[in-house]
């Protein structure tokens, strides 16, 4: 074994998003010693392209007679698991919707600086599924204000940071996670972290597929390396495909058009001019009735909230996606497999206050004005709502000593996020996720090194450099990206299914065998051949548990079983797990919801 | 299909040149397509920097044609057929091709403390119109591209990085010093350690911003002027000596505690 160096901490947080850095800032808090791992530069995570706004039932707006619109935890409660179709794991919602508005206000503190109301209070805009306006935003750049203003309060606490790193395995003494192993991206050498208890906040894993809003690091390694840990993973099917990521030009296929431009009165049309969003059969039973029925009650609402209906087309994402496809599949899209989302009739004044960086991005990148003209839209992957199961109280994982955070943890969103939750996810379990880590170190000795579990890493690591006549792995990648694309997107059957499925175990063998030129420096098609075994290996979890899951729910919908099963598998979370002979998938029973919670919906009908 | 001529920096901080390629291009291509293009199909030992591909994040920051720019916002078709250069930022150390080393940005900007809320406002809801915060939002658009200080002269040319900060980090104080509820008094700092006294103000780090922020005519130019007025005019001194103006005392910076964060970098290349 060549030589590496080895650094230890009380805690490791994986990933400088913002669920990484909330949990540094609660770690440090606690009195633990705290290093952080990011892929890229520190600030550059996905948090940054986050839009619209955090939700947080804060009930800051006003109705036009001046009453405040009425939103409390209890409402942000009984929107989440709607729109989770009641996947979710009632009780992270409810810490959840509890301690949001805290959060946020928290945020402020530490140096966010949100759009007010007139009041002067953080305002607040509406968003797919959320009953009242309450997603706190910073124009159309909310992201980016959470990432700086975490970093900033982070580096102000004392971090130890490791920019530009890798991690690829977890070590482990016994049955306890007791550190990581990863190279430095820049020289290619090994690094090995010991610590006390370990933070994955890696985020979501969105590159198997080819209409994707995830950079290059969305390749789910630190999932990966908690499932090679034994961890339990959950409910993988749910994979969200955001409703509108734009779809021409090529160049920026997938990049994501946030819902705040529907929240602002952008409406959705097929070639034929329809607004087709108002088709009533594309309204889920849940909704009915709660949606606007014309276009002119759609238009009221835009500026009198508490006596018009919202229009359909801030429907939940999954139920706006499958319409999005509908249309396309029945021949009403564009030359470019699209619709029209309109946002123009509100004027180049408000839209370039309102969403400036929309503005931008369409102007600079693609050359379009949307103050004038329509965005060519399509579905694009956004978010995976599945991953590592995660304790609705401390964020441990099932493995001792390994806690989770943020998008690559499990149970909040059920089958179907709602735009905004994640903002307010990452930094409530966040900050739940550090504290509880640093609690556990307190418990706990640093453990040896085994290097029998380095040395297996190594080779597999530094195979594709040496080996000869073997493959190529972007090759490999884009034609994962082929098969994910056209039969584990949205519309999914299980011939289709079973035909990805194969594929996926023929790229698999066939990435045994990867060929990269060059040294250890900086060297991204080396970086290529790991992530694209982690990504496989994903893609194989996603599509066992979408052949499973023999219903239509949320984010999964199975042609060949379209409706919803209440009394079957809604009553099931799936487990995938690493098992004897490969990946093991079970079902159970979802945690029963008290009966105080139950009647909030009872309230709300 | 048309095809694109690239010519791209390969290369360390030992030796490097400029290579070229060809790739054909698609509608809306931008540089940074043409340089996945070139890993994914001709050279995947290519080393460049990026992320959100939106123009969010900032990691892309490069010089085309000699111009600093974000290559996903560079469209492809801007050079009608000519060919196109493209290199790494020239003010910070090479790693390699087209990947620097900007750790330095993030050192200095650790010297920066956060926001330190007024005791009346510590633990409450702040209260502020939009206008009270219009200013200071504008400089928090900053997506950190370090494209301004790659071009600030002080630091590229006169490599005065033990003396300034840098634009970068002037907009980061001012986003500070400017937010109504701040309770630090950051001008010691500003005049000292981060040194504002450098700029003259020639306007460079706006030019290349790929967020339009007004770097010195809305940060750094009312940060000198404050500066000048508590240092360096005698007229405000004296008047402020005898009350006649009067302004809230705020906490000295040594008052917050500084707790040490530390970037571990690969190969030890720290400015001196």
């Amino acid at each position: 074994m060549e030589p590496y160096e080895t650094f230890e901490y009380d805690v490791l947080v994986v990933g400088a998003g913002g669920a990484g850095l909330r949990a540094v800032i609660a770690a440090r808090e606690a009195g633990a010693s705290v290093g952080v791992v990011c892929k890229s530069l520190l600030g550059k995570a996905h948090t940054v392209m986050a839009e619209g706004g955090v939700a947080a039932a804060l009930n800051n707006m006003t109705t036009p007679t001046g009453e405040k619109e009425g939103d409390s935890w209890q409402v942000h409660f009984v929107d989440t698991l709607k729109g989770g179709a009641f996947l979710n794991n009632w009780r992270t919602a409810e810490i959840f919707t509890k301690e949001a508005p805290e959060r946020v206000l928290e945020l402020e503190q530490y140096g966010a600086v949100f759009d007010r109301t007139p009041l002067g209070e953080i305002a607040q805009r509406p968003f797919g599924g959320h009953k009242y306006r309450r997603l706190n935003h910073v124009g159309d750049r909310t992201g980016l204000e959470l990432i700086r203003t975490l970093q900033d309060k982070a580096v102000g606490v004392g971090m130890h940071v490791h920019m530009e790193v890798t991690l690829t395995r977890l070590l482990k003494d016994g049955n306890r996670v007791t550190g990581a192993f990863g190279y430095c991206r820049e020289t290619g050498r090994f690094v090995v972290f010991r610590a006390k208890a370990v933070i994955l906040a890696t985020g979501g894993w969105g590159r198997m597929y080819k209409f994707t809003s995830n950079s290059w690091e969305g390749t789910g390694d630190g999932l990966q390396m908690a499932y090679e840990a034994g961890a339990d993973l959950l409910d993988m099917e749910m994979v969200q495909f955001h409703p509108t990521g734009m779809a021409w030009p090529p160049s920026m296929r997938g990049i994501l058009v946030t819902e705040g431009v529907r929240g602002e009165g952008g409406v959705l049309r097929n070639t034929k001019g329809d607004r087709f969003m108002f088709n009533p059969e594309y309204t889920p039973a849940l909704y009915k009735g709660q949606f606007a029925e014309t276009e002119e009650e759609g238009a009221r609402w835009l500026d009198d909230k508490k006596n018009n209906r919202r229009p359909p087309e801030l429907l939940p994402r999954d139920v706006v996606s499958r319409a999005i496809y509908r249309e396309v599949e029945a021949g009403r899209g564009t030359e470019h497999k699209a619709v029209y989302l309109d946002v123009s009739h509100r004027g180049a004044d408000y839209i370039k206050r309102k969403l400036p960086s929309m503005y931008e991005q369409f102007h600079a990148l693609g050359d379009i004005d949307i103050t004038v003209q329509p965005m060519e839209i399509y579905p694009t992957i956004h978010y995976t709502m599945g991953g590592v199961w995660s304790d609705p109280e401390t964020c441990a994982s099932t493995v001792p000593g390994l806690y989770t955070a943020g998008e690559v943890a499990a149970g909040l969103h059920g089958a179907n996020r709602l735009g905004g939750n994640s903002l307010s996810d990452i930094i409530v379990f966040g900050k739940r996720a550090g504290e509880a880590a640093a609690a556990y170190a307190k418990t706990v000795q640093l453990s040896a090194i085994d290097e029998s579990q380095l040395t297996a890493e190594v080779e597999t690591l530094l195979g594709p450099l040496t080996a000869k006549g073997g493959e190529n792995p972007y090759k490999i990648h884009q034609e994962l990206q082929e098969i994910m694309q056209t039969n584990a997107m949205i519309a999914r059957t299980e011939k289709g299914l079973l035909e990805c499925l194969e594929k996926i175990v023929e790229l698999q063998q066939r990435a045994q065998n990867l060929t990269v030129a060059g040294d250890r420096r900086y060297n991204p098609g080396w970086h290529a051949a790991r992530d694209l075994r982690f990504m496989l290996r994903t893609s194989e979890i996603i599509v066992r548990c979408a052949l499973e899951r023999k219903e239509s729910r949320g984010a999964q919908w199975r042609l060949d079983y379209p409706e919803r099963d209440d009394a079957g598998w809604g009553k099931k979370n799936l487990i995938a797990s690493m098992g004897p002979s490969g990946v093991k998938i079970t079902t159970r029973p979802l945690p029963e919801m008290p009966a105080e919670l139950k009647a909030l919906f009872e309230e709300g009908k | 299909m048309s095809k694109v001529k690239l010519s791209v920096f390969r290369g360390d901080s030992d030796s490097g040149e400029m290579v070229p390629y060809e790739v054909e291009t698609f509608p809306g291509m931008v540089v940074l397509d043409a340089i996945h293009v070139i890993q994914a199909e001709q050279d995947a030992t290519l080393a460049c920097r990026w992320n959100c591909k939106a123009a969010k994040c900032g990691s892309c920051s490069a010089e085309i044609n000699g111009r600093p720019k974000l290559m996903c916002k560079t469209p492809v078709a801007e050079f009608a057929g000519e060919e196109i250069a493209v290199g790494p930022m020239r003010a910070f150390p090479l790693i390699k091709d087209l990947v620097t080393d900007v750790s330095w940005n993030y050192r200095v900007s650790s010297k920066i403390p956060p926001l330190q809320p007024k005791p009346e406002s510590a633990g409450k809801p702040f209260n502020l119109q939009q206008m009270d915060v219009d200013r200071i939002q504008e400089f928090r658009k900053c997506i950190e591209c370090f494209l301004c200080q790659n071009v600030c002269h002080i630091l590229r040319d006169h490599e005065r990085f033990d003396g300034f900060y840098g634009p970068r980090q002037m907009v980061k104080i001012a986003s500070l010093e400017m937010h109504p509820m701040d309770n630090l008094n950051r001008r010691e700092q500003l005049k000292g350690d981060a040194g504002v006294g450098f700029c003259n103000i020639t306007k460079c780090c706006t030019e290349v911003c790929p967020e339009h922020i007004h770097i010195t005519d809305n940060a750094i130019i009312p940060l000198k002027e404050r500066v000048v007025d508590d240092y360096f005019d005698p007229v405000a001194g004296l008047l402020r000596g005898i009350g006649i103006i009067r302004r809230p005392k705020k906490q000295p910076m040594s008052s917050v505690p500084n707790e040490q964060t530390t970037l571990h970098v690969a190969e030890d290349r720290i400015r001196k």
